[in-house]
C-alpha cells in the first residue's frame, strides 16, 4: 500500500484546492493520519473510495474526539477489495460551541450513518449533508452531549427509586422546593 | 423425525444434492474459497458509476388501498434479543418502512472507560457482547498492546486463539438456535445448541473462574495459565464438536420450515454491505471474502490452516449456513491450536498491567470477533487513564441495512431477518 506521504501527494493531485496535511500520531511507531480540510473533505471522500489503487470501499469506525480548542471526527478506512489499510482520516470542527459542522461522509460511505448520528448525539457534532441526523442513544428532547468533558449530569436523582446517602438527601431538599415550605412527603 | 445419530459424511452428501437445486457436478450453493484476492463480479458497475443515493433504503409507496399501520416492534417483542425497537409501517403484511431506535441499553460505557485505568475497562469489556466477553477481552488487549508496544508470549497466543474459536462455536450456534426459535420451532434447536455451548461454558469457568464474564485476558498475555487437566478437557470438549455439528445440521438443513421461511428472504447484495460496513459472518453471507482473521493475521492466526466459507445467494439461509461452516472451521483451528500449544510463560515477563502510562499516541486494534469487526480505538494523552476509548460496535453497524434488507418483506420475516443479523444488544447500545 502506499505510504500516507504518498496518499497525501495522490490527493492534491486528484482533488484540486484540496488541503490535507499529515496528523502526526504522538507516538512514531504508530501510522500517522491525514487531516483534511471540511470544505474538501466530501471530494476527497469519493477520491479515496473510487481511486483504482487505493480504493479504500470500507469505513470502519468513525468516532468522535472531545479536545480543549475543537471537536474532531476520526475515520478509519479499509480496502475491502485490495485488503489493505487502515487509512486515518481526520476533520475538525472550528471551536467547540458556536462553529460546530462538519460535513457527512455517509453519502459516500453508508457506514458512517449510525455512527455519525452517535457522534451527533454524544458530542454534537452537526453533519450537514446527513440523510437523518437524530439522537441515536438518548431519547429526543435530551438537551446536552454527555460525552463532552465538561457534561455535568442535570441533578434529577430525586427519582431514583433507590434513593440514599447523599442522593437522598438532594432527592429530599429538591422535593420539599418543590412542594412548598408546608406538607412535604419527601423521603418516605 | 430423523435419527439424531451423527450421519457419515457420504449420507449427508446424498442430501445434499436432493436439497440443492443444483444437479451433481453443478456449482453448489455455498462455496468455499481461502484465496486472500477477491475477484470483483463481472458486470458490476464500479463505484463511481453508481447514481447518487444508490446506497439509501428505497422509498416504497402504499399500493394505495386500505391503511398504513405502524407498529412498534419492541423494545419488549420477544424476538429482539434485548430491548431494541423497530418503528415499522405496514401496508398490509408489507413492510414499507422500517426505522430501529436505540438506546434502551445505554449506559455510556465509552465515558465510564475515560474514567478509569486501562485495566479497570478490561471486566466492562465483559458486558459489551455478553455471550463472547473472551473475543471483547482480545480485542482490548490488542489496542492496548498496540498502543504501548508490547508483546504476548506464543503459549498465551494460543490460548487466545483457542478461547477465541471456542466463543466463536458457541456465538454461532446459539445464534441459529435463537433463529429458529424466531421460526417456530419452540426450544429443540435451542437446546442442541445450548448442549454442546454449556460444555465450552464448563470449559471457560475451568479456566477464568467465570462462564460469561471471563474477563480472561491481560496487556501482554492472560491472566493464568492453563493446566494440562485443562487442555486435555478442551480436547475431549473439541473432540466431541464435529459430532455435535453433523447432528445439528443433519436436524436443521434440509428442514423445509426453515428452507420455505430462510431462501430468498433478506438479500443483501455485496457492494452495498460493503459500502455499510457489514462485517462478520453477514458479509461473507453476501460473497464477500474479508475475514480479518485471514487479512490482519494477527495474533497466531496465519499458523493455522482454515477456509473462509462465502455465500452466493446472500439470503438469510446463506447466514445461517455460513455459521454453521464457520463452526466446522474453527474446529479445525482448535484441533490445531490444541496440538501444537506449547509449554511457556502466558504473561510477557515485561508486561506492563497496571499503573501504567502509555506514551502519547493513538492506536486501533480490531479481530475478527464472531459477530464482525470489533475494534478498539484508543487515544493517549500520557495520562493514566485513556483520553479518548472509543468500542467499534459490530452489532450496531451490521444492523444500518436492517431497513434495506426489510422492505418489501412482510412482516414476519422482518423478525427472522433481525435475527440473521445477530446482535447483543449489550454491544449495540453500549
Amino acid at each position: 500500500m502506499k505510504t500516507i506521504e504518498e496518499i497525501k501527494a495522490a490527493i492534491e493531485a486528484a482533488v484540486p484546492g484540496a488541503v490535507v496535511e499529515i496528523a502526526p500520531n504522538p507516538n512514531p511507531a504508530l501510522p500517522h493520519s491525514l487531516r483534511i480540510a471540511p470544505e474538501c473533505a466530501l471530494a476527497v471522500a469519493k477520491f479515496l473510495r473510487d481511486d483504482e489503487e487505493l480504493r479504500l470501499d470500507y469505513l470502519s469506525n468513525v468516532t468522535g474526539v472531545d479536545w480543549p480548542e475543537s471537536l474532531e471526527a476520526v475515520y478509519h478506512l479499509y480496502s475491502v477489495e485490495k485488503k489493505h489499510g487502515p487509512v486515518v482520516i481526520r476533520m475538525h470542527t472550528v471551536n467547540r460551541r458556536t462553529q460546530v459542522e462538519l460535513p457527512s461522509l455517509t453519502p459516500i460511505w453508508r457506514s458512517a450513518e449510525f455512527q455519525e448520528r452517535e457522534i451527533f448525539d454524544l458530542y454534537g457534532i452537526v453533519f450537514t449533508g446527513h440523510p437523518d441526523l437524530r439522537r441515536l442513544l438518548m431519547w429526543e428532547g435530551f438537551k446536552d452531549h454527555p460525552m463532552r468533558r465538561d457534561y455535568v449530569a442535570p441533578d434529577d436523582f430525586e427519582y431514583e427509586p433507590t434513593a440514599h446517602d447523599e442522593v437522598l438527601k438532594r432527592a429530599q431538599a429538591r422535593q420539599a422546593a418543590m412542594a412548598g415550605p408546608a406538607g412535604s412527603e419527601a423521603g418516605q | 423425525m430423523m435419527g439424531l445419530i451423527s450421519p457419515k459424511p457420504s449420507e449427508l452428501k446424498v442430501e445434499d444434492s436432493q436439497v440443492r437445486e443444483s444437479g451433481p457436478g453443478a456449482p453448489s450453493r455455498m462455496s468455499v474459497e481461502d484465496s486472500q484476492v477477491s475477484e470483483s463480479r463481472p458486470g458490476a458497475p464500479s463505484l463511481a458509476e453508481r447514481p447518487e443515493g444508490w446506497n439509501r433504503p428505497p422509498v416504497m409507496e402504499p399500493d394505495g388501498e386500505g391503511e398504513l399501520l405502524e407498529v412498534a416492534m419492541g423494545p419488549h417483542h420477544p424476538s429482539t434479543h434485548g430491548v431494541f425497537r423497530m418503528d415499522v409501517a405496514l401496508d398490509g403484511e408489507r413492510v414499507i418502512r422500517l426505522k430501529p431506535v436505540f438506546g434502551y441499553l445505554h449506559r455510556n460505557h465509552e465515558k465510564l472507560a475515560e474514567g478509569m485505568s486501562y485495566l479497570g475497562s478490561m471486566p466492562y469489556t465483559d458486558r459489551l457482547d455478553y455471550i463472547c466477553s473472551l473475543t471483547n477481552n482480545w480485542a482490548y488487549a490488542l489496542a492496548v498492546e498496540k498502543l504501548t508496544g508490547q508483546e504476548v508470549p506464543e503459549r498465551a497466543e494460543y490460548l487466545r486463539v483457542i478461547l477465541g474459536e471456542l466463543t466463536r462455536v458457541q456465538n454461532h450456534a446459539s445464534s441459529i438456535g435463537f433463529l429458529t426459535q424466531e421460526m417456530g420451532a419452540t426450544g429443540t434447536p435451542l437446546m442442541y445448541a445450548f448442549k454442546a455451548r454449556e460444555k465450552i461454558l464448563d470449559l471457560f469457568e475451568g479456566l477464568t473462574g467465570s462462564r460469561m464474564m471471563c474477563n480472561y485476558m491481560r496487556f501482554g498475555g492472560c491472566r493464568v495459565d492453563a493446566s494440562a487437566a485443562w487442555l486435555d478437557a478442551a480436547r475431549k470438549v473439541v473432540a466431541g464438536l464435529p459430532g455435535f455439528a453433523d447432528e445439528f445440521e443433519r436436524l436443521l438443513r434440509t428442514n423445509e420450515i426453515l428452507m420455505a421461511r430462510t431462501q430468498g428472504v433478506g438479500i443483501l447484495r455485496p457492494e452495498l454491505a460493503v459500502n455499510a460496513g457489514v462485517t462478520g459472518p453477514m458479509l461473507r453471507a453476501s460473497g464477500v471474502n474479508y475475514d480479518i482473521r485471514k487479512v490482519d493475521g494477527y495474533g497466531v492466526y496465519n499458523r493455522f490452516k482454515f477456509r473462509v466459507p462465502l455465500g452466493d445467494h446472500w439470503d438469510v439461509y446463506d447466514r445461517y449456513m455460513i455459521r454453521m461452516l464457520e463452526m466446522r472451521e474453527s474446529i479445525k483451528i482448535l484441533e490445531q491450536a490444541l496440538k501444537e500449544i506449547q509449554p511457556g510463560p502466558v504473561m510477557s515477563p515485561t508486561a506492563r498491567i497496571r499503573g501504567f502510562r502509555p506514551k502519547p499516541g493513538e492506536a486501533y486494534g480490531r479481530i475478527e470477533a464472531p459477530k464482525g469487526e470489533l475494534g478498539f480505538y484508543l487515544i493517549s494523552n500520557g495520562g493514566p487513564n485513556p483520553y479518548r476509548y472509543r468500542v467499534r460496535p459490530p452489532s450496531l453497524i451490521n444492523l444500518t441495512i436492517l431497513e434495506d434488507m426489510c422492505l418489501g418483506q412482510n412482516v414476519a420475516d422482518v423478525v427472522l431477518i433481525f435475527g440473521s443479523v445477530d446482535i447483543v444488544l449489550g454491544e449495540v447500545d453500549r
